[in-house]
């Protein structure tokens, strides 16, 4: 029986946005899925060999603060609080058992997911493939649905 | 109890990391052999039981106590 397929775009650059299409390229392939992910725009950031990926409170009234505090609009814009989130968020996670971001890429690339930065955003922002993974390829959209065209599943991330 | 060949603790680990790990100690099993994961993600009851659905391992015995879950898996 051929294997299922799984095609993710993955569009987010932040911290908790990196999760979804990594947890579940990374189980798609243990479920015997082939598996790509085509990163695109702010998604690129989880393409960096140096990760570093950030959360921020501002705009996602959903996040609960640490210790449930909630802390003001203005507040969360003051210089310092994007770290202080983005480590706060490490730390739960840590202490919950979640696997660290690089971790799990690690595991993506051992379990053969393919991995691929959109051309032309990589252009857009100037990015220097040697800051990228080695392992990723390169493509624009026809080479998204070459694989997407023939998925069982589709996701937009 | 049947016969175990592997055993894995993923204790403390969240989603996905234990059936990451399974997946890969299962990987290093000959067919027939069996592995014994135990774990204390909640999650991981109806996770282990839609692994072995769709890879066609065969879950042998599945236990909750305390907290703790523990799957013994027949590598197919």
């Amino acid at each position: 029986m051929p294997s299922k397929k799984l095609a993710i775009i993955a569009t987010k650059g932040t911290l908790d946005w990196a999760y979804p299409p990594l947890i579940l390229a990374s189980t798609a392939s243990a479920l015997g899925y082939e598996t790509q992910i085509f990163f695109t725009f702010y998604g690129l950031q989880i393409l960096k060999k140096e990760l570093d990926l950030q959360v921020t409170p501002i705009g996602n009234p959903g996040m609960p603060m640490p210790s449930n505090m909630p802390i003001p609009v203005i507040l969360q814009a003051m210089p310092g609080m994007q770290a202080l989130v983005t480590n706060q968020m490490k730390k739960r996670m840590a202490n919950k058992g979640i696997v660290g971001i690089s971790e799990l890429r690690d595991l993506c690339i051992e379990a053969d997911v393919k991995m691929i930065a959109c051309q032309m955003t990589v252009d857009l922002f100037d990015f220097n493939r040697n800051d990228l993974l080695d392992s990723c390829e390169y493509g624009g959209a026809a080479t998204f649905f070459e694989f997407a065209g023939e998925s069982d599943i589709n996701l937009m991330m | 109890m049947a016969n175990v060949d592997q055993t894995l603790d993923a204790s403390g680990l969240n989603c996905p990391l234990p059936l990451l790990k399974t997946k890969k100690a299962l990987s290093a099993l000959d067919v027939g052999q069996t592995l014994c994961v135990t774990c204390t993600d909640p999650g991981s009851m109806k996770d282990f039981i839609a692994f072995c659905k769709q890879t066609g391992h065969e879950l042998l015995e599945s236990s909750e106590a305390d907290g703790s879950f523990s799957f013994l898996i027949l590598k197919r």
